[in-house]
């Protein structure tokens, strides 16, 4: 899981003005061409190990979008490593297609150049679930055990939301290969504006296709499930118990569903025999 | 008069400015048609049949992708004009899409859409005046028998045909862009949430439409 900040953090502001790709080692951040006419350097959402989020604009100033930028790596042998670029962001660029398409909730494609290694999404105005559901739980450690009920009640209907988006990808024969809270999103709000009972609100957004695949596998589906249970388990233990909500929802959002939660069991067993074997 | 639009578009060079004008009941494609069939280098527009376009962010995104292929090098057809038909494509058959969203003999609804280049920008001296917009606009005036109408999203929705948009770019299954439970609520691209339930379906097919453009030929 990649260590992401709660706010976009600028473009250094020295972007090399010689916008050949990826400027000399000691430059700080490689700029897509893309950027090479803008008065003003984009904002840099987020680093991680692979890819560079930036938040832009896309045709007119008044639509926002995301740009994924996937700078070539100078260890990799550039025939490779071109070949591995355009591959991913044609790969992420056709499965969210296919989901929009869908109407499984995912970003918009914008536009893309896989030689250029970047892909430009629709802005999801809003905020990852990691960091809403993590405010929210603070904020309740913090009040006590109050209220709990009630509270309770929306930290469940997130979970029922989340699992049934998650179904309706698996549903078109999408898994997603990397889920987390980090690659949720909710739509709406800004998190520091939002009340109590406000902040788990909002459509749930997958994001961050770049290991997606087509499959229809129950394997996949239930490694899938997995996955994000063992995130939740990591990220959020005081949520974790909760994690039954999301499973149940999952269970009513397609017609393979019920399946994918019986081999769920099964993945989780082998789980707990590979991390006994250590 | 017609109602010539004048727009520049982000992370494009300054000096790229794109007129566009929008007519119904046009009366002389024909001729329109056989002008760009000769090469007549007075008639250097993009001519698009308006009844497969679904908004203006449809037509924009093309001319985007036409300038950026002209200025990486990567023109696929003759010019950047020519180029912005190609680019509504969903895949890589030229011919097919001048057939599909260019103008031809038959057409009633056009737009119209002309870049122009920065002077410095070509060396081929054909193309190299930037015309003024009066020009233009003086131009279409004498030479496009329709109504002007501006170029908005109600105006070209009053021209689509939303059966042969889903045809040509293969959203069909069920009506295209599914019916999305509360996904995508509402906010359009440009943020806005005119009417509702149409508004909702007309984003996700301009949204489907974006993905099929920006995936051309790619596909498989
Ligand atoms: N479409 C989007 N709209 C708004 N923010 C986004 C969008 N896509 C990604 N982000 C933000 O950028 C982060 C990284 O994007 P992601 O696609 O997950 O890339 P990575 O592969 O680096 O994890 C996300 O966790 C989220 O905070
Ligand atoms: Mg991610």
């Amino acid at each position: 899981m990649e260590i992401e900040p709660a706010r976009p953090i600028p473009a250094p502001a020295l972007a090399p003005p010689d916008l050949s790709q990826v400027g000399p080692p000691s430059s700080p951040l490689p700029l897509p061409k893309i950027f090479a006419n803008d008065p003003a350097p984009p904002t840099l959402v987020t680093q991680g190990a692979e890819a560079l989020l930036y938040r832009t604009t896309y045709l007119l100033p008044s639509i926002a979008c995301a740009l994924k930028y996937r700078p070539s790596k100078p260890y990799r042998h550039p025939i490779l490593d071109a070949r591995l670029t355009k591959h991913r962001i044609l790969s992420e660029a056709r499965v969210l297609v296919k989901c929009r398409k869908e109407g499984v909730p995912v970003p918009a494609v914008f536009a893309l150049d896989e030689k250029e290694g970047w892909l430009m999404i629709e802005w999801i105005e809003g905020e990852v679930v990691r960091i809403r559901l993590n405010e929210w739980l603070q904020r309740r450690k913090e009040e006590g055990e109050e209220l709990r009920a009630r509270h309770e009640a929306v930290l469940k209907g997130l979970m029922a939301r989340i699992g049934s988006a998650i179904g309706r990808m698996h549903g078109v024969g999408i898994v997603h290969g990397d889920l987390t809270t980090s690659n949720l999103m909710l739509r709406g709000g800004s998190e520091d504006l939002l009340a109590d009972d406000k902040i788990l609100e909002g459509e749930v957004v997958l994001i961050d296709f770049g290991l997606a695949s087509q499959s229809t596998a129950d394997e996949d589906r239930a490694v899938d499930l997995y996955v994000l249970e063992r995130a939740f388990g990591s990220t959020h233990p005081r949520a974790e118990g909760l994690f039954s909500e999301l499973l149940v929802s999952y269970g009513k959002s397609f017609k393979g569903a019920t399946v994918v939660l019986k081999k769920l069991e099964d993945v989780r067993m082998r789980g707990r025999k590979r991390s006994m074997l250590g | 008069m017609s109602l010539l639009e004048t727009v520049q578009l982000e992370h494009l060079p300054p000096g790229y400015d794109i007129s566009l004008a929008l007519f119904r009941n046009v009366k002389n494609s024909a001729f329109l048609h056989e002008q760009l069939l000769a090469g007549n280098t007075e008639f250097e527009y993009a001519l698009i049949d308006a009844s497969v376009l679904v908004s203006r962010v449809h037509a924009l995104a093309a001319v985007y992708r036409a300038v950026s292929d002209l200025l990486g090098g990567r023109l696929r057809s003759r010019n950047v004009h020519s180029e912005i038909v190609f680019s509504l494509s969903p895949n890589n058959n030229i011919a097919e899409s001048f057939r599909r969203f260019g103008i031809t003999p038959a057409t009633t609804s056009l737009l119209v859409i002309k870049v122009s280049l920065p002077p410095s920008s070509t060396t081929d001296t054909s193309t190299a005046s930037p015309l003024s917009s009066p020009d233009i606009q003086a131009h279409l005036a004498a030479n496009i028998e329709g109504d002007s109408l501006p170029f908005t999203d109600a105006s070209i929705a009053s021209l689509t045909d939303v059966a042969r948009i889903k045809k040509i770019y293969k959203l069909n299954s069920g009506g295209g862009a599914k019916k999305t439970k509360g996904a995508v609520n509402g906010a359009g691209i440009h943020g806005g949430n005119e009417d509702g339930n149409n508004q909702d379906e007309v984003h996700e097919l301009e949204v489907a439409v974006l993905g099929a453009m920006a995936l051309r030929g790619s596909n498989n």
